[in-house]
This record gives C-alpha cells, sequence and structure tokens, in this order.
C-alpha cells in the first residue's frame, strides 16, 4: 500500500489479504556466485523491492553477497550489494552502531537494526530482509514512519515545567536519575511498535509501544512537572489500552528495553491516581 | 490534508480506560475461587437427583456465591468481548451493530442465570 493510500485509508493498514498490487511476486537473481567458489563464501540474500515510479509490483530479489570481501553485519551486506550489485537497492543506514535507529528492518523474521545484527545470527542460511511490517512502503527497505513520528510527537516528549527556570540546571538526585535508565535509551527505530499486533489492527489509534515507553520516560522525570496532565493525555481505551501483554515489543527491541513494562507502569500510575 | 499531528491526536484522550482496566482485573481474581466453587459444587452432585441440588443451591450461602459468580462473570465477559470486537472487527458499519448484539448477548445470559438462581433461592 502506498502511504498515500495508507493516509487515505485513515492509517489503517491491517488487512486479511493484501491488496492486488501490493501482493509480492517473485523477483531475480542478480549475481549467482561463480561455479568454483569456495564452499560457504557465498551467502544469498533474499530482499524485498518496491519501486513507487512503475506500476510493478512488490517483488523479492535475490542477491549472493561474498562474505569474505564484506563485514560482518546484515548492514555490511547491505552495503556490499548496493556498492557491488545493485546501486538502486534503497533503504536507510546512518551511524553503523545502534544509536541513530535508521536501519530497522525485518530480517530473519525479526524486526531487528540491520547494523547490529551479525549475519551468524540468522536462523536460516538464506537472509530473509523485508521493510518494517505493516507500515506503508515508500521504496524497497524504506517505510513511510509519519504517523509513528507524530504519535510520538503527541505525546510531547520534553521536558514540561511550570516553576521559574533555575539559573543554573534543573536539579535531580542520583537515585531519580537512575529511573531513566532503560527508557531514556530509546532510539524511536519503530522495531517494536511495527511487531505489535494490537499495533496493526488500531494502529491509527493505539500509540504503539515505542511512544508509551517514552511517554513514561517522561513521566518518570522527576524534574517534569506534567505528569497529570501526561496521564490525561492517554487515558483512553485506545491510545493506552490496546496492549494485550503480546510482548513482541520487549522481544523485538534492539537495545534491550522492555516498552511492555513500561505500559504495565502507566497503567499502574492510571490505577493509583483513579482507583 | 490534514497534518500528521492531528491525525495522530485525533478526538482526543476519551479520559476513560482506568475503570475498565481495574474492573477486568478484580473480576478476573473474584473469577478464580468462584469457579473453583462452582466446580466442586457439579462434582458434589454428579448423579445427585433434582430436589437435592435444587436444595443446595437454595442455601443462602450457595447463592450468594452463585449471584456473584454470574456478576463477575458477566461482568468480565462483558468487557472482554467488547474489546475482542473493538481488536478484530475493522469495519465501522459492522463494528457497531456486531458490539450491540455481543452485549445484549452476554448480559442477558446473565440476567437468565441471575433469575434462576434467585428463582430457586426463593423456593419457587
Amino acid at each position: 500500500m502506498t502511504p498515500e493510500k495508507w493516509r487515505a485509508n485513515g492509517n489503517k493498514m491491517v488487512q486479511l489479504t493484501l491488496p492486488k498490487n501490493s501482493k509480492i511476486h517473485q523477483g531475480k537473481e542478480w549475481n549467482p556466485p561463480p561455479k568454483d567458489a569456495e564452499e560457504g563464501r557465498w551467502r544469498a540474500y533474499r530482499v524485498y523491492r518496491y519501486d513507487p515510479d512503475t506500476d510493478e509490483n512488490p517483488r523479492v530479489d535475490t542477491y549472493w553477497v561474498d562474505t569474505f570481501d564484506c563485514g560482518p553485519m546484515v548492514l555490511d551486506a547491505l552495503l556490499w550489494i548496493k556498492n557491488n550489485v545493485d546501486s538502486t537497492l534503497t533503504f536507510r543506514r546512518s551511524c553503523r552502531e545502534g544509536v541513530c535507529g535508521s536501519c530497522s528492518m525485518n530480517i530473519d523474521g525479526t524486526n531487528t537494526l540491520a547494523c547490529t545484527m551479525h549475519a551468524e545470527e540468522a536462523q536460516k542460511e538464506t537472509i530473509a530482509i523485508y521493510p518494517l511490517p505493516h507500515m506503508p512502503v515508500v521504496k524497497d527497505l524504506v517505510p513511510d514512519l509519519t504517523h509513528f513520528y507524530a504519535q510520538h510527537r503527541s505525546i510531547e516528549p520534553w521536558l514540561q515545567t511550570d516553576s521559574p527556570t533555575p539559573g543554573k540546571e534543573w536539579r535531580q538526585s542520583r537515585e531519580d536519575r537512575e529511573k531513566l535508565d532503560g527508557l531514556y535509551e530509546c532510539i524511536l527505530c519503530a522495531c517494536c511498535t511495527t511487531s505489535c499486533p494490537s499495533y496493526w489492527w488500531n494502529g491509527d489509534r493505539y500509540l504503539g509501544p515505542a511512544t508509551l515507553l517514552q511517554a513514561y520516560r517522561w513521566m518518570s522525570d522527576s524534574r517534569d512537572e506534567h505528569t497529570g496532565e501526561r496521564l490525561d493525555n492517554v487515558e483512553d481505551p485506545f491510545k493506552l489500552y490496546r496492549c494485550r501483554t503480546i510482548l513482541n515489543c520487549t522481544k523485538a527491541c534492539p537495545k534491550g528495553l522492555n516498552p511492555g513494562k513500561s505500559i504495565a507502569s502507566i497503567r499502574a500510575l492510571m490505577v493509583e491516581r483513579g482507583e | 490534508m490534514r497534518t500528521p499531528l492531528s491525525q495522530a491526536r485525533g478526538l482526543g484522550a476519551a479520559h476513560k480506560g482506568p475503570e475498565t482496566f481495574w474492573r477486568q482485573r478484580v473480576t478476573a481474581v473474584a473469577n478464580i475461587p468462584l469457579v473453583l466453587f462452582l466446580i466442586f459444587s457439579i462434582l458434589l452432585h454428579i448423579g445427585s437427583d433434582y430436589a437435592t441440588v435444587k436444595a443446595y443451591l437454595a442455601h443462602p450461602i450457595v447463592a450468594v456465591l452463585m449471584l456473584g459468580l454470574v456478576l463477575s462473570v458477566t461482568v468480565h465477559a462483558r468487557i472482554g468481548v467488547k474489546e475482542i470486537v473493538e481488536d478484530y472487527i475493522q469495519s465501522d458499519a459492522i463494528r457497531m451493530p456486531v458490539m450491540l448484539l455481543s452485549s445484549f448477548f452476554v448480559i442477558g445470559a446473565g440476567l437468565a442465570c441471575a433469575i434462576a438462581i434467585v428463582k430457586i433461592s426463593l423456593g419457587a
């Protein structure tokens, strides 16, 4: 589904069958390895391709990567393909060390970062790479995360205070600072949110694990004075209460964070103030 | 032509949810002993005749526990079924009728059980 169609559909993605123009076809094999290649030197990558400039359906192409000439990570393999085989292959990447969150994609059946996933970790010999699931695709491995970012923006992820700003800084005890551990590390790669079936069903209204973890990060900040307003903002059967504790989010998080626990903590705060 | 932020904010927060969430948990906890009591009651009366079972159900303590079970299960099921409908039925045109019918069914079944227990316990 194109981003435009998706937005026209109210940011809803879930459908039992893919629309005709989204059905994935078998693509081509780009560079079969030489016949006399050493055992285990070439590894096959099956990569989702979609070009918005043609009317063609998405397809899955096969590339062979020379592992003797390529770095160890999946991102290295993608860059190797782009440099040596097919320069049209499109994906996001930047820091190549798991802090920017750009190269999140579905690799070997799991949402993760291409830059921190070792190719050796893949369960299958042929590594399948798709864009993050259930998001509209801009091109190849690039999903449209506009709605995801807007949801993050909607929880106002910045320090909010009413007291006069102190001359130097807002002070925080070591103990209070420690409460942000496991929360502040989130890089908004969207691996968790796009792995969540409840987000697939109701992503138009459900905020999803990443945004809720960020919401809890600001609720937990001892310097913030708007905890009540933050709770008000997510006190909603859809925005917060669509979490079904499936915990795909926690399993997917490439930074080892626990968004499921953050959602449970927000719910505990709701009960604490109201029940 | 709405902005992404406007779409993400939607109609704003309904300021509902915690009560439903809490009620679902409270009834879940209550259901554990109450359902165990129901199973115990059934096992106790395997092979018993109609009059014995009726007399058992008419006992005030049993009637109170059974009414509590019906109430707790009905509230729990009403919330659960509604959430399943919200999760899995995407079409707004179908969602509302299914929600109404499923609510009527759950509440109707609960009321029928309650009336039966009240009638038996009052000796009707």
